[in-house]
């Protein structure tokens, strides 16, 4: 954090100051390490055996906060009973199809849900395939918003008693064994975060792409929620599990996607075989109680944003102009396609797949095959340039003769050239007033398709197949000489639009008769009272510590999402030392320092008439607003599709063995056989070492920013790998001098960083024969990856490493953990090169 | 002694012990600098547009030209504060490494040419229309599906929340549904 998210580190250092306790875990040692208290080293792609200890040892020393499990998570929850636990059978739950490599999850729901599921398992089958599985995240159709529980917790089917078996076996002794921790750092460790949970404290963790870029890079994040939801520790101050975003606006193309699978407001997108019709779809997607249950004004209302008065009750509010999904078509499924010739044109805007994505070389491999491919940047960055200059062409690859490709660049203007906003890591949308008009060619992306919709447009004929792009409303005001299309009027149509034209101020006005309009529901009300609410700018020294005043944050400017759980279910304050936001019973409406997660006026002791829809069927006790039981989920029923516990496997490429069961790797990632993406076999004597990519302060993500700039270059001028002494003594390299980094896709250079800070880790067996097999020495390879073949200082690309190996729920792939061989001294070059790595491939 | 030109010089108060951080490091000429900013005919709040932490940013703005970028101090995020890569993004908008000018690569091409925009906005226009009914989809194992998987993009993560909301509502309506961006990598 303080190496990639320095400025918001200074609230780290704030508490620390304060008395908080800091740790770091990381396969790294970074500036982050230095300014804690404690950094534990772990071996990469091992977190779920550290997490799944730490919930052991909650649960086993009974030291969860068991007022807030009771009341507020699914821990008393029966689960039926044809589920089957990865501790029977042998690192699979029940529903594992082999010859798919796919779940069924019917056997994982609530008791009583089952029949349901099953109905809707081949929807999950299919959901799984488009990375949707998370729509059933809502139990589905027709849950109740009730479940059948155990409250005492000691019904041997009840989520509680079911997560005490399945971590059963995550000891100490095991994180000792897998992650390289000792036992004394693992009670540190352990001791920290109980002791700073409750009614009094709360604990926070942090993660960023560390977690998510793995095969099971979900499930580590799923670990975290439920120690934290046994901690006590979601939706109360100082608690939550905060994600580093680490671009300007991730947050926001997440929130308005521009992904595959989802529609603004994480909609899913329609699938082909799962929705003939409007009605057909909200059914499918989601329950009816909680918020969700509300899903068919979100969607209505998305609908007449995009089609205005062309969409009616009559047409199904123009549902059927929406593409259908029939699987995945995510990044890497498209540069498949583009490689077997299914994709003809590419538009690459402000990205740069040719070395920011993983297997590069398949990358460039694709955009060589295109017919047409349009790239936009600030500089001409190594995407557009692919034909010219990509690392192919000195080993034989194509040739710019033989590059069939047209290709179209265009400048594009900085973030001060124009207006628009960005939505940062905490939900919190910033407005950005425009500096000056960008220079030469140089044009917002805003103008870049509201122009090119419009030619589009004007090049339309009658045909069916055209009607959706001529009804689409398509009407922004231009703005100066340039004939800006103006943001302001397209924030307020994302923040929603009522009868007679007003903008709306709340998700609650949302209809789902097609009276209101809305771009994103979650951020309706961003426009209220036809003010720019992104735009505000209190400063903060005029402001409460929430400071509710400076931009706005989805949704309905709340700042901690599920914050009635920092209140008791009575509604009191957990504690004035922790007081957030309270039932005001004289008044009868939720207060406190934050616009309260819940119904303002719904009493702690509203209790569900029989048969209620939506957030009425939740009760006045249930935080989790979106959930279909208002419940946190430390068992997850449905939603996720490698499982509804978190389990350590080891990632796809790994030198250890898994001993906790004999499926070695979770069974259900993506993987891509082919022979474009050839993989290291598991436990390979050729690829011995573990590699992991990492950045640095002065670089942003794949460098078009950060190493066309002199300052920055300077700083950071030259591509590394970071090693420990005793890797640099087993291998004969010199702090200084070269390495080459080999996998089965590539082998690249790069200068040697000797240092004690990486340190090697240690494993160590349980059990005697164990202790011979396998108490080994894990070296990591640490690899900066933020350079390329242009740009003030080049580097060979640390991508080209990395192979195309997905996590199930997300479709992201593991650039965390994977193995390479490391040799002395400068790669070959020409056909040298591509036969070193031919002979990585054959062993 | 006398108060002379010698006895007020920097270099001399700081030899004769005073602190060199402190009154002994001005001279008259410093107390004469005045700060690029004060200068500038406009301020615009902005935000840095690397990372998510979103440090507010003061954008000064000289005769046309970005003189400076500071911390924006009112921001109850960043106090002011900037990294390294936000106290370098003058230097991301004014550097003379950026592009300003289209630039086109025909097919089996060995160089650049240059075009003009309005043209290449036609040409891409004319592609994206040729290519999307050449590769139309209606329907697929029997399921209509309306879509064309001939088109596919990727998008960075510094784009606008408004760049992305068109992006996705006119590809959605073309029926291009590999729609991608920075968050899934
Ligand atoms: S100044 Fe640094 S910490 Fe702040 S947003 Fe920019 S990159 Fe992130």
């Amino acid at each position: 954090m303080a190496e990639c998210h320095p400025v918001g580190f200074q609230w780290v250092t704030e508490a620390r100051l304060r008395g908080a306790k800091v740790f770091h875990i990381d396969p790294r040692f970074s500036r982050t390490s230095a300014s804690v208290d404690r950094y534990l080293p772990i071996r990469a792609g091992s977190d779920i055996v550290l997490l799944g200890a730490l919930i052991n040892h909650v649960l086993t020393g009974g030291l969860d906060f068991r007022e807030y499990v009771l009341a507020y998570t699914n821990a008393a929850t029966i689960i039926n009973a044809e589920f089957r636990d990865t501790e029977d059978l042998d690192g699979l739950f029940s529903g594992y199809d082999p010859e798919t490599g796919r779940y069924d999850p019917s056997s994982w729901a609530y008791e009583g849900d089952v029949g349901r599921m099953r109905m809707l398992s081949e929807g999950g089958l299919a959901h799984a395939e488009a990375a949707g599985s998370d729509s059933y995240g809502a139990r589905g159709a027709g849950a109740s918003a009730r479940p059948p529980a155990d409250p005492t917790l000691r019904h041997p089917r009840c989520v509680y008693q079911i997560l005490r078996r399945h971590f059963s076996r995550y000891t100490a002794d095991l994180v000792e064994e897998l992650c390289g921790i000792s036992a004394a750092q693992f009670a540190e460790l352990a001791e920290a975060i109980t002791a700073n949970s409750g009614r009094e404290r709360t604990t926070a963790w942090v993660y960023s792409v560390g977690w998510t870029q793995h095969t099971t890079g979900v499930q580590f994040i799923r670990a975290a929620s439920i120690l934290q939801l046994l901690l006590g520790n979601m939706g109360r101050p100082g608690g939550g599990i905060l994600s580093l975003r680490g671009h300007a606006n991730i947050q926001g193309s997440t929130d308005v996607p521009t992904l595959f699978n989802l529609l603004p407001g994480y909609i899913a997108m329609p699938h082909a075989h799962r929705h003939d019709d409007l009605d057909d779809y909200i059914r499918g997607e989601g329950a009816d109680t909680g918020f969700w249950g509300n899903r068919r004004a979100y969607v209505v209302s998305l609908l007449k944003a995009w089609w205005g008065d062309a969409a009616t009750e009559e047409n199904d509010f123009c549902f059927d102009h929406l593409p259908r999904l029939t699987g995945d078509h995510g990044h890497y499924a498209t540069v498949m396609g583009q490689i077997d010739g299914t994709v003809k044109g590419y538009f690459v805007i402000g990205e740069n797949p040719a070395v920011g994505s993983a297997n590069g070389r398949a990358q460039r491999l694709g955009l060589a095959n295109l017919d047409w491919l349009v790239v936009r940047d600030l500089t001409l960055v190594e995407t557009a340039t692919f034909w010219q200059d990509a690392p192919e062409i000195e080993t034989g690859g194509p040739h710019p003769g033989e590059i069939g490709t047209e290709v179209f660049f265009l400048p594009a203007a900085s973030h001060v050239e124009k207006e628009g906003t960005f939505t940062n890591t905490q939900r919190l949308l910033q407005w950005r007033e425009k500096a000056l008009d960008p220079p030469g060619d140089c044009r917002s992306d805003l103008w870049f398709f509201y122009h090119l919709g419009r030619r589009i447009r004007e090049r339309l004929t009658d045909d069916e197949i055209d009607r959706p792009v001529r009804e689409l409303t398509w009407d922004y005001p231009e703005e100066g000489a340039l004939r800006e299309p103006s943001a302001r009027a397209v924030l307020r149509e994302i923040g929603g639009i009522g009868p007679g034209g007003r903008a709306l101020s709340h998700i609650r006005e949302l209809r789902p008769d097609g009276s209101t309009s809305c771009g994103c529901w979650i951020y309706c009300g961003v426009y209220a009272d036809e003010v720019n609410q992104a735009a505000r700018r209190r400063p903060g020294r005029e402001q409460s510590r929430v400071a509710p005043e400076w931009g706005w944050a989805w949704p309905a400017n709340r700042r901690i999402l599920y914050n009635r759980a920092s209140a008791d279910p009575e509604g009191r304050p957990w504690s004035e030392r922790k007081r957030y936001v309270w039932w005001d019973a004289d008044r009868g409406v939720w207060t406190g320092a934050d616009v309260p997660d819940f119904e303002e006026d719904k009493p702690p002791g509203y209790e569900p008439p029989e048969g209620a829809k939506a957030e009425a069927a939740l009760r006045g006790t249930d935080p989790f607003i979106m959930q279909s039981d208002g419940r946190g989920w430390l068992y997850v029923p449905s939603g996720l599709s490698d499982g509804p516990l978190p389990v350590h496997y080891e990632p796809h490429e790994s030198p250890v063995r898994n001993t906790l069961y004999g499926t070695r790797a979770n069974p259900a990632r993506r993987v891509f056989h082919r022979r474009d993406n050839p993989y290291n076999p598991p436990l390979s004597s050729r690829f011995p070492y573990v590699f992991t990519t990492s950045r640095l302060t002065e670089h942003h993500t794949s460098g078009a920013m950060s190493r066309t700039l002199p300052y920055l270059t300077e700083l950071q001028p030259e591509p590394f790998c970071e090693v420990s002494p005793e890797l640099a003594a087993e291998v004969g390299l010199v702090n200084g001098g070269w390495a080459t980094i080999v996998t089965a896709r590539a082998a690249i250079e790069t200068r040697v960083l000797v240092t004690e800070r990486v340190r090697p880790i240690r494993l160590r067996g349980t059990t005697e024969q164990q202790a011979t097999e396998q108490q080994a020495t894990v070296h990591q390879v640490v690899l900066p990856y933020h350079w390329g073949y242009r740009g003030l200082a080049t580097g060979d690309v640390v991508n080209d490493l990395i192979p195309i190996v997905l996590d199930p729920n997300v479709f992201i792939q593991e650039s965390k953990a994977g193995t390479c061989d490391v040799l002395p001294g400068r790669r070959p070059t020409g056909t040298a090169l591509l036969e070193l790595i031919e002979r990585y491939r054959r062993g | 002694m006398a108060g002379g030109w010698v006895s007020r010089w920097p270099l001399v108060r700081q030899l004769r012990g005073e602190d060199g951080r402190r009154e002994a490091a001005r001279s008259a000429r410093t107390d004469a600098l005045r700060p690029r900013v004060e200068r500038a005919d406009t301020v615009a709040r902005s935000v840095c547009p690397y990372c998510a932490v979103g440090c507010g940013q003061l954008v000064y703005v000289e005769d046309g030209r970005v003189t400076q970028i500071e911390g924006d101090p009112d921001s109850p995020i960043s106090r002011g504060r900037l990294c390294p890569k936000g106290s370098a993004s003058k230097q991301l908008v004014t550097h003379s490494g950026r592009a300003t000018q289209v630039l086109y690569r025909r097919p089996y091409g060995t160089g650049w040419e240059p075009l003009d925009l309005e043209t290449a906005m036609d040409m891409i226009a004319d592609r994206v229309v040729r290519t999307r009914r050449e590769t139309w989809q209606q329907t697929r194992d029997g399921r209509t599906v309306r879509r064309t998987t001939g088109i596919a993009h990727l998008g960075g993560a510094t784009l606008d929340v408004e760049e992305n909301y068109l992006i996705k509502k006119l590809y959605t309506a073309l029926g291009a549904v590999q729609v991608e961006n920075q968050a899934r990598i």
